[in-house]
């Protein structure tokens, strides 16, 4: 550590050297050399020090090429054109176009007959009988009654559903595994909104487990998509709209899905 | 074997015999005498039309009173002229614009006990006399386009002709009659914005993202001229109501006055700070130019000076309309098929439309509408109110998008954001009716030619007419795949209507 400010004194007193200025304009220039083999030699505590040194300048130096980008597009994007073909009374107006980017989306793809029955999880692993359900034994004679099953999966239950009497109830769902919304996201506007469950329409598994109401990765369901807006050929707002399930929900707690169009 | 009917049940021969024991009580078929009442007719500027006259209420039915008027007026009668009727409530400041069923019942309810020997005011509206059919289903749909519809336009010489513009950087003249292709028009090297046929349908003008103004022969579909100079996109246009000039508008914030034989750009009208979203050529000799800087301008346009700046909005403008807006695009071709022969009598019979639409208490009086982003419209009267506007039109809860003056003048509609089309009395600008049915906002509307109908274009992919008089849906147009961003009624005969969106195909439809 330096014992006062004897280099400005000096500097008072007798001036810079001659050749101050090149000196530190090489220095400079020499930085990143100096820097590149000082990351490529540095060995223990210090390769650590400075590794973390670097790490943090270098976050510095991006945020401020961002910002220096974010000022000097301030006065582009304005004139750019707009990707898809709009009439004048939609130009300069921000949301519209994006509005409805799913439906008409949507609307292409069904036009090409290929992409008619795509979904975005295309292949999922099939579930055994044996895994989605758990045997109860039930009766007191010898305990080998085992008709009935518990299903281990998260399901989806309608609204006017009640149980069925014991002694004729083969499917139990737990009430702990039943779902009644899905974290929906719109894959063109990138927006994720949580909309009510009207039904399950297809568990790729096995027909039964699509009558059960099985919530498992890949299975189709029907959402409520009043809130959104949407606006079916005919005018009319859609109400409800399918979704595939893209997590699994027995590992993760929550049921996300992504809306097919 | 025939089938037999079964026989009748006890309830039903009960019934038959009380029918024919029973003594009908006819009174109510029989005409009651309901009194009368005096009856005085002016017309939209308050002068009255004919001698007080008095009125059976038992024969007082729209059309009745209309034949009387007619009748009054010295007719004959294959004059007649159809009237609609607004009925003034005697000592109240109140106007029913719906022609009731029952007037004495109508008359009773707005607290006029004894409208017997009372005089009641009708103002007579003439209506056009001929009729616009709705249109009820799509005769065509013609694809070709690659890109969405940004414009559509009927030719003023008849409904067979149509030009769209497009995204695909061209405009299309088609036939309408058989739904094929008849020109392409390429040249431009951006989507073209608007397409604007002359008021005699011998030209075509198209204005692009190009920054170019182009002319077009649509017999040839040959590229007559093209006018550069604009630094920005053109966004709109507007004829010169006879005819050999033009104006565009852009988004750098001019408008310039072409002549299109010469390619010269006469004056270069500069002032508003924003960009220009629309451009409107009045019968006059004045431009009205509406901005994104919140200013409609007016301008001359001989001297291309600047006339008058109005302030009142709050927020962009988005539309203008004049009320001379339908006879000046369609010049001297009106609703009958003769044409004048020379070009002496074809300005006359321009010039005597135009002044026939826009006689205010017997002074030419252009009116025009703006409507804007603040929600709100304002009805303009230059000549006679200067910078102030006469009235305020407040009702919409968003954005509007679109207005028009009904062809007779004596209405404005408006589309807005806010997914209505509202309907105002052109003259006081007082609001009539909504039109609700769209689930999308409203981006475009038409009038039919008899200003009876209207079509509305919505995002929600669906056309709409409305029949106005009555506020209700006349037809419901489904079809398109998805937005409607421009629709166009034929205004020669209005037998078709032309629509084109999002979905690149041009619909025509008809009755």
């Amino acid at each position: 550590m330096p014992q006062n400010e004897y280099i400005e004194r000096h500097r008072k007193l007798h001036g810079k050297r001659l050749d101050h200025e090149e000196r530190t304009r090489k220095k400079a220039a020499r930085e990143g050399h100096k820097q590149s083999e000082n990351a490529q030699n540095l060995r223990g505590l210090r390769a650590k020090l400075y590794a973390k040194q670097r790490h943090s300048q270098k976050i510095q130096m991006r945020k401020t090429i961002k910002q220096h980008e974010e000022r000097n597009v301030k006065g582009a994007p304005a004139e750019n054109e707009p990707s898809n073909p709009i009439p004048s009374y939609l130009l300069d107006r921000a949301n519209p176009t994006s509005a409805k980017a799913l439906s008409s989306q949507i609307k292409s793809k069904r036009a090409e007959k290929a992409a008619r029955f795509s979904v975005p999880i295309p292949k999922v692993k099939g579930i055994s009988e044996e895994e989605l359900f758990k045997v109860v034994k039930t009766g007191k004679k010898v305990h080998k009654k085992g008709w009935k099953r518990v299903v281990t999966k998260p399901t989806f239950v309608g609204p006017d559903f009640t149980r069925r009497p014991v002694k004729y109830e083969r499917f139990i769902r737990p009430m702990g595994l039943r779902y009644k919304k899905a974290n929906v996201t719109h894959p063109t506007l990138n927006v994720t909104v949580q909309l009510p469950i009207l039904g399950v329409k297809k568990n790729p598994s096995n027909p039964l487990y699509t009558q059960l109401g099985v919530l498992s990765k890949g299975t189709i369901i029907e959402v409520n998509v009043s809130d959104l807006g949407m606006v079916t050929a005919s005018g009319k707002i859609a109400w409800g709209r399918y979704a595939q399930i893209t997590n699994n929900p027995e590992n993760d707690g929550c049921l996300n899905a992504v809306l097919l169009v | 074997m025939a089938t037999v009917a079964p026989p009748p049940s006890k309830r039903q021969k009960r019934e038959e015999i009380e029918r024919t024991t029973v003594q009908q009580d006819v009174s109510p078929l029989l005409a009651t005498d309901l009194g009368s009442f005096k009856a005085n007719f002016i017309d939209g500027d308050g002068n009255q039309m004919a001698d007080v006259i008095e009125i059976n209420f038992a024969d007082a039915s729209e059309k009745n009173v209309s034949a009387l008027l007619n009748t009054m007026m010295g007719r004959d009668r294959e004059e007649f002229t159809p009237y609609r009727f607004r009925i003034h409530i005697p000592g109240r400041d109140v106007i029913v614009d719906q022609y009731p069923t029952d007037l004495l019942g109508l008359l009773k309810k707005h607290g006029v006990n004894n409208p017997f020997e009372t005089t009641i005011t009708l103002s007579a509206e003439p209506q056009a006399v001929f009729r616009v059919q709705a249109v009820s289903r799509m005769a065509h749909k013609i694809s070709g386009h690659g890109q969405p519809i940004l414009c559509c336009q009927f030719s003023p010489l008849s409904s067979s002709r149509l030009a769209t513009g497009s995204g695909d950087n061209t405009a299309r003249i088609w036939n309408v009659d058989t739904g094929t292709p008849e020109k392409t028009l390429s040249g431009h090297t951006g989507w073209v914005m608007s397409v604007n046929w002359r008021p005699d349908g011998q030209q075509l003008a198209t204005c692009s993202m190009d920054k170019t103004v182009r002319v077009w022969d649509p017999a040839t579909g040959k590229s007559t001229a093209e006018l550069k100079g604009h630094a920005k996109w053109v966004l709109g246009l507007a004829w010169e109501p006879y005819h050999c000039k033009l104006v565009s508008c852009s988004k750098d914030g001019t408008a310039r006055i072409w002549v299109v034989n010469t390619g010269r750009t006469e004056h270069v009208l500069s002032g508003h700070k924003s960009s220009i979203t629309c451009v409107r050529w009045g019968g006059t000799g004045q431009i009205y130019t509406g901005s994104q800087d919140r200013t409609v301008r007016i301008w001359d346009s001989v001297k291309g000076t600047l006339v008058q700046s109005l302030t009142a909005h709050g927020h962009w403008i988005n539309n203008i309309a004049l009320s001379s807006d339908f006879v000046l695009r369609t010049g001297y071709l009106d609703h009958s098929k003769e044409v004048p022969e020379t070009e002496e009598a074809k300005r006359t019979k321009a010039k005597e439309r135009f002044e026939k639409a826009v006689k205010i208490n017997g002074k030419v009086a252009e009116r025009f509408v703006s409507a804007s982003d603040d929600f709100t419209m304002y009805l303009w009267d230059p000549t006679d109110n200067g910078n102030k506007p006469v009235a305020r039109l407040l009702g919409h809860q968003n954005k509007v998008n679109q207005c028009a003056f009904s062809p007779d003048g004596t209405m404005i509609a408006s589309a807005g954001w806010d997914n209505h089309t509202k309907l105002w009395n052109a003259r006081d600008g007082k609001f009539l009716t909504t039109l609700r049915g769209h689930v999308g906002p409203v981006f475009q509307c038409a009038w039919s030619a008899d200003s009876r109908l209207l079509v509305t274009g919505s995002r929600d992919c669906t056309l709409k007419v409305w029949n106005v008089l009555k506020g209700a849906l006349a037809r419901d147009l489904p079809g398109h795949e998805d937005e409607v961003y421009a629709v166009d009624w034929a205004p020669r005969d209005g037998a078709k209507v032309a629509s084109g969106g999002k979905d690149k195909a041009v619909r025509t439809w008809m009755n």
